[in-house]
């Protein structure tokens, strides 16, 4: 899989899902209702670059708070695991560990990828009344940055739609 | 912004930036980068041989990316090479971090202004007050527009380099991207 076409497309119903932040905290999607949320799924923590794609967000968290949204990561690895990169890299937002059912909500959006088992990098921004507005699957290997999503959000403030 | 796979520089490059080699240059090599980033202080010398073997054919601009959260003294290091600018010399800063890149604490980066000739008083100043902040906030800002993805992030002519980023795959990318405006 991996294609784009798998991950679910704009204007559907985002599925709701509650998954661990932290190995004693769940977070739920409904708790972000009203606000704009981009979610970020990625293959694992730990990337072995300067610039991986968790710590880039984290640099630029603010270009994503001038559209009042949330950044959520999700990953399949655990919350203990999570707790430790997170710490590591001082990340400002929240990991989400799609850990049991292993990449349950991953599949649920379309993007896990079972050959790896891990989910693909993939982005998905969603609207204050929880319709996905924009998704993107990035090639298998390539960080896909920020730009896309922040296209995504000054459309969503416009109303125009967002071509990719 | 893309099209299709490529992803395009959001901010033309123009007076605000920092460049060296001619405006009229057929190629324009734009690099995010991050003075306390150890892939970007072995891209620096590779930069520096690019320029060497293409002269006047090759512009090259340099905006600011700090990794503030996994690298402490990135801010610091990158306001201290735009307060380097303000008294026109960011290139020697610019050389002189990446060259130290293991002491950009503030008693080194005062060390290098003076080492260069900067007025110390005004840069510390400076430095101190946050004067150039704001100006490195707005290249992370950019950068976040273009599709930065990691430091160092080049774009070719507007567009980003996706590859590898050692010599030879530079040379090739730059041989591709301007085929046209400097065939033979």
């Amino acid at each position: 899989m991996n294609s784009p076409s798998d991950a679910l497309s704009p204007g559907t119903p985002a599925p709701n899902f509650s998954l661990r932040a932290t190995p004693d905290q769940l977070v739920s999607l409904r708790d972000f209702q009203g606000r704009p949320i981009i979610l970020a799924f990625y293959p694992a923590d730990w990337s072995p670059v300067c610039g991986d794609q968790m710590s880039l967000y984290n640099e630029i968290l603010e270009e994503f708070h001038r559209f009042d949204a949330e950044l959520i990561g999700i990953s399949v690895d655990g919350a203990w695991c999570h707790v430790a990169f997170s710490r590591d890299r001082h990340l400002h937002f929240p990991l989400l560990a799609d850990f049991e059912p292993k990449g349950h909500v991953a599949r649920l959006y379309g993007v896990y990828r079972p050959e790896e088992g891990t989910s693909a990098r993939a982005l998905f921004v969603i609207d204050e009344a929880g319709i996905i507005r924009w998704s993107y699957v990035s090639p298998v290997g390539v960080n896909p940055g920020a730009d896309g999503i922040i296209r995504a959000l000054e459309a969503m403030r416009t109303g125009v739609p967002h071509a990719h | 912004m893309r099209t299709k796979d490529r992803v395009l520089l959001s901010g033309a490059v123009g007076p605000r930036d920092h460049a060296q080699g001619p405006a009229s240059a057929p190629i324009t090599l734009v690099e995010y980068g991050d003075y306390e980033c150890p892939h970007c202080a072995r891209a620096h010398p590779i930069v520096k041989q690019l320029q060497r073997q293409l002269g006047s054919d090759l512009r090259v601009v340099f905006r600011n990316f700090p990794l503030t959260n996994i690298h402490a003294h990135a801010q610091h290091a990158a306001e201290s090479a735009e307060a380097a600018g303000a008294q026109g010399r960011f290139w020697e800063m610019h050389d002189t971090l990446f060259k130290h890149q293991r002491a950009l604490d503030d008693d080194s980066l005062a060390g290098y202004a003076a080492t260069i000739g900067l007025d110390t008083d005004r840069f510390e100043r400076e430095l101190a007050g946050h004067l150039h902040g704001a100006r490195v906030r707005e290249d992370v800002a950019t950068g976040a527009r273009s599709g930065v993805n990691g430091t160092p992030t080049f774009f070719i002519n507007g567009v980003r380099h996706d590859g590898g980023w050692e010599l030879e795959m530079l040379q090739a990318a730059i041989r591709r991207v301007t085929a046209d405006v400097i065939a033979d």
